[in-house]
C-alpha cells in the first residue's frame, strides 16, 4: 500500500501540529486543571453583551475570563506561527456564503452538542467519554457526506 | 483565577493556535480536502493531539493531587446524550459546508485568513440562537 498517496502534502506537519495542539490542551490541564475546547467561548462572549439569564449562567460567568484569554492565546499563537515562524498560509477561496452559513450552522450545533472538534474530539476522546466518541463519529460522518455533496454540486473543495 | 494561572491559559491557547497553523488547519481547503478523501492529514492531527492529551489526562491526576496553579482538576460539564448527538449532526452539516470549526475560526484571526471571519461571525450568531432558544434547562 502506498501511504504517501493518502498524504499528498506530506504527513510530518500534520503530526507535529497535532502534537503542538495536544501540548496546549495538556498544559491547560496540568497548569490549571481545566479542560478546554474552543467552542464554549462562542456563548460566553454573549454574557458581555446581554443581560439574558439564559446566557448569564454561573458556569458561563465563572469561565468567561479564562475562555477569553484562551481565545486570545489561539489568536496570538497563529499570529506568531505566520509572522514569526513564517508558516505557509493561503487566504481561503471558499465562498463567503459557504463560510457564513456553514459557520452559523456550526455555531448552533457545537453549542447544542456542548463541544466541537477540540471539546469532544480531543478532550472528550482523551477521557474515553462514550458520548464524545459517538459525537465525533456523528460529526465526522455528517461532514464527510455534506462535503462530498458540495463537491458534487460544484462548490469549492 | 490568579494572573499566573491566566498566563498559563494564554500559553496553552498559544500552543493550540500555533499547532493549528503548523498543521494548516486554519486553511478550510485543507479540511475540505480531508472531508472529500483527498488528503487524510486531519486524522493525523486529531490522532496525535488526542493521543498526547489522553496520556496526560490519564497520568497526571494519578501522580499529582492538584494542578500547578489551581486547587483541583475540574471535570467537563455534562450534557444530555440526545443534545450531544443532535448537536454533533448539526455541527457536521456546517463543518462540511465551510471546512471551518471553532478553534481554527478563532485562530484564523491571528493567521490573517480574513474571509474566515464570515464563518466566525456566523458561529457567534449560531451560538446566540442556540443559547436564546435551545438552552439546556
Amino acid at each position: 500500500m502506498d501511504w504517501a498517496a493518502f498524504f499528498p502534502m506530506g504527513a510530518a506537519h500534520y503530526a507535529i501540529g497535532g502534537l503542538l495542539i495536544g501540548a496546549g490542551v495538556s498544559w491547560l490541564f496540568i497548569s490549571t486543571g481545566l479542560m478546554g475546547g474552543a467552542s464554549t467561548f462562542l456563548t460566553t462572549v454573549w454574557t458581555f453583551l446581554t443581560k439574558d439569564q439564559r446566557f448569564n449562567t454561573e458556569s458561563n460567568l465563572s469561565s468567561r475570563t479564562w475562555r477569553n484569554v484562551y481565545s486570545l492565546g489561539l489568536i496570538a499563537g497563529a499570529f506568531i506561527g505566520v509572522q514569526v515562524f513564517g508558516l505557509p498560509m493561503n487566504v481561503t477561496e471558499v465562498s463567503p456564503w459557504q463560510l457564513a452559513i456553514g459557520g452559523l450552522i456550526t455555531g448552533f450545533g457545537v453549542r447544542l452538542s456542548s463541544g466541537c472538534t477540540s471539546g469532544h474530539g480531543i478532550c472528550g476522546m482523551a477521557l474515553l467519554d462514550l458520548d464524545s466518541i459517538l459525537a465525533v463519529l456523528v460529526f465526522l460522518s455528517t461532514a464527510i457526506v455534506v462535503a462530498h455533496l458540495v463537491t458534487l454540486l460544484g462548490g469549492v473543495a | 483565577m490568579r494572573p499566573i494561572a491566566l498566563l498559563q491559559v494564554f500559553i496553552a491557547g498559544g500552543l493550540f493556535g500555533l499547532g493549528l497553523t503548523y498543521a494548516t488547519m486554519v486553511q478550510p481547503e485543507v479540511v475540505l480536502s480531508f472531508l472529500n478523501f483527498n488528503d487524510f492529514g486531519l486524522l493525523l492531527v486529531l490522532g496525535s493531539a488526542t493521543g498526547l492529551t489522553f496520556v496526560v489526562y490519564q497520568l497526571i491526576p494519578k501522580i499529582r493531587k492538584a494542578p500547578l496553579f489551581a486547587a483541583k482538576f475540574s471535570a467537563r460539564p455534562a450534557n444530555a446524550r440526545s443534545r450531544t448527538l443532535i448537536g454533533a449532526l448539526v455541527f457536521g452539516i456546517g463543518w462540511g459546508l465551510s471546512g471551518v470549526c471553532p478553534g481554527p475560526a478563532i485562530a484564523s484571526v491571528g493567521a490573517g485568513n480574513w474571509p474566515v471571519l464570515y464563518a466566525l461571525g456566523g458561529m457567534f450568531v449560531g451560538a446566540y440562537l442556540q443559547g436564546r432558544f435551545f438552552a439546556a434547562k
